[in-house]
């Protein structure tokens, strides 16, 4: 086996593959080295596809090779949340029950779009059951754990993807938010993520949790490797009835145009509540990098927080009535009773929470008006231990699983396109949310690039490996 | 609603809904349902005009 080189980021797995530096082969063996070095400690994977990796990234190698176009992530290896169909294993979605499904007969599209761009898939990543999970912790497969201090949680429900890119194991990991489930990890492992526009990317063969919240995104150790993975993944597919129709509008090309035009604010109100001081000083760093002084109030964030839960609770409860009634010993006992009461939420209070949404929507819009990007925190505080119950929140002791999606729900509840970026603070550090209006995702990148090219935001070496 | 209204309406439901319930798991239900229905009535308590449509398939 080729000795494992330094970790490489994306960008630079693209130019020395390209430029034959590196062949494709090489750079999935280092992953796959550093996978296996590591991830006795980190939990991040439940598959490694080894076989598989070496044969893409041969054909890669061989396109090359035949002086053809090998595409914008050429050789670079990624893994993806089991929650993604990989041909040829049970999507089991962090649960006990979804691996006596039939393996997956085709790939997820988003799957198929990274390799069509050069990527090579080495695995499928830890994840809370069926996605209901802020922690990363999952009863069947074990916690995924922090890279930066393996006693901590990674957050979750994308966990191996934040332990998996946080600790270097991969450049690039896929995961989904439908609450906070790519933003929280992202900032508890010190790692970039991006959140789409609701209908951005398509959620063809992966599977769900709450239909009318559920967005799939990437994780990195860089704005320039998410905004190359965004733009490997965009564009309509009917397939997903809520992916946009709109035509790909690539990123990569304008992140480092001038951001000094731009409106930048602070969200504030409930975005500067229920906040333990690194999470405060972590967004008092981003808006003095920025130069922000100005805040703005959202209104009626704490109800669209509620209503965001209240549409999860019940559309996740739709989803797995079935499951409930013929298997309910198998789930996360925590996730079952959540999802049994969320069955008993009466239909006009959840019909009544999609209205505030639109309500919401129109507001948030408005505000829009005024401003180009809102600065909130990502989390409330830096990676809890594994197995916290409670931490004290302004005062109030409060249950750690339910609180640490707090700032980001309000924000996905619309759809609006987020991008985490990681302040590395020491010992852990803590995200910030750079947040833009509808299909804007190039200002928040812009500003998040910006953000790390002042060196005021970066994903620090994993610490605890 | 009361503890004992919450217990007979999760008992109803559940019926209605076919969903076992063990008594061990009640008290975690009701205590998530308790907060569901708390948060849900804030919503709730939100005036929104008749004409507001419900973001069913929502468009950002």
């Amino acid at each position: 086996m080729t000795a494992a080189p330094a970790p490489l980021s994306a960008s630079d797995i693209v130019k020395a593959v390209t430029s034959r530096k590196l062949s494709a082969l090489e750079a999935t063996e280092a992953a796959l080295a550093r996978i296996a070095q590591h991830d006795d400690i980190l939990n991040a994977f439940t598959d490694v596809t080894p076989d598989r990796a070496r044969a893409r990234a041969r054909a890669v190698d061989a396109a090359i090779a035949a002086g053809r176009n090998p595409g914008p992530l050429a050789g670079v290896p990624f893994a993806v949340k089991n929650l993604f169909d990989v041909k040829g294993i049970a999507t089991r979605a962090g649960s006990k029950i979804n691996r006596d499904l039939a393996p997956a007969a085709r790939d997820a599209a988003l799957i198929e779009r990274m390799e069509a761009a050069g990527a090579v898939l080495v695995g499928a990543l830890n994840m809370g059951e069926y996605a209901y999970d802020f922690t990363g912790e999952n009863v069947h497969d074990g916690p995924s754990r922090n890279p930066h201090d393996p006693s901590r949680m990674t957050g979750g429900s994308s966990g191996g993807s934040g332990s998996a890119v946080g600790g270097a194991l991969v450049p690039v990991a896929l995961g989904s938010d439908t609450n906070g489930s790519i933003r929280v990890p992202s900032s508890f492992c010190g790692i970039f993520g991006l959140k789409p526009t609701y209908g951005r990317l398509s959620r063809a063969r992966s599977f769900p949790f709450v239909a009318s919240l559920d967005h799939l995104g990437p994780l990195a150790r860089s704005v320039r490797d998410l905004a190359l993975a965004y733009d490997a993944m965009q564009g309509p597919d009917a397939d997903d009835a809520a992916c946009t129709t709109r035509l790909p509008e690539p990123v990569t090309p304008v992140l480092a145009e001038n951001i000094a035009s731009l409106r930048i604010a602070l969200a504030g109100g409930y975005f500067q509540k229920n906040l333990f001081p690194e999470a405060i000083h972590a967004v008092a760093h981003v808006a003095k990098a920025l130069g922000v002084s100005r805040t703005l109030e959202i209104p009626e964030a704490a109800r669209a927080r509620a209503a965001a839960y209240v549409i999860t609770t019940a559309e996740g409860a739709s989803l797995h009535l079935d499951r409930l009634r013929r298997r309910p010993n198998d789930f996360d006992p925590a996730v079952r009773d959540r999802l049994i009461a969320g069955a008993m939420v009466p239909a006009a209070l959840v019909d009544r929470a999609q209205k505030f949404r639109r309500w919401y929507r129109a507001k948030l819009l408005e505000i829009f008006k005024s401003v180009d990007v809102l600065i909130a925190p990502a989390t409330p505080c830096v990676a809890p231990k594994i197995g916290q119950v409670n931490f004290v929140l302004d005062g109030i002791e409060l249950p750690v699983r339910a609180h640490i999606g707090l700032h980001t729900q309000p924000i996905s509840f619309i759809g609006l396109p987020v991008v985490a970026v990681p302040v590395p603070l020491q010992p852990m550090p803590i995200g910030v949310q750079v947040i833009a209006p509808p299909w804007r995702e190039d200002l928040a990148l812009r500003v998040a690039y910006a953000l790390e090219r002042m060196g005021a935001v970066s994903a620090p070496p994993p610490r605890g490996l | 609603m009361a503890t004992d209204s919450i217990d007979d309406y999760i008992s109803s439901v559940a019926k209605a809904l076919a969903l076992p319930i063990e008594d061990a798991w009640r008290p975690a239900v009701r205590a998530n349902l308790e907060v569901s229905l708390r948060l849900a009535r804030l919503v709730d308590e939100f005036p929104l005009p008749d004409e507001t449509e419900p973001a069913g398939v929502f468009t950002a």
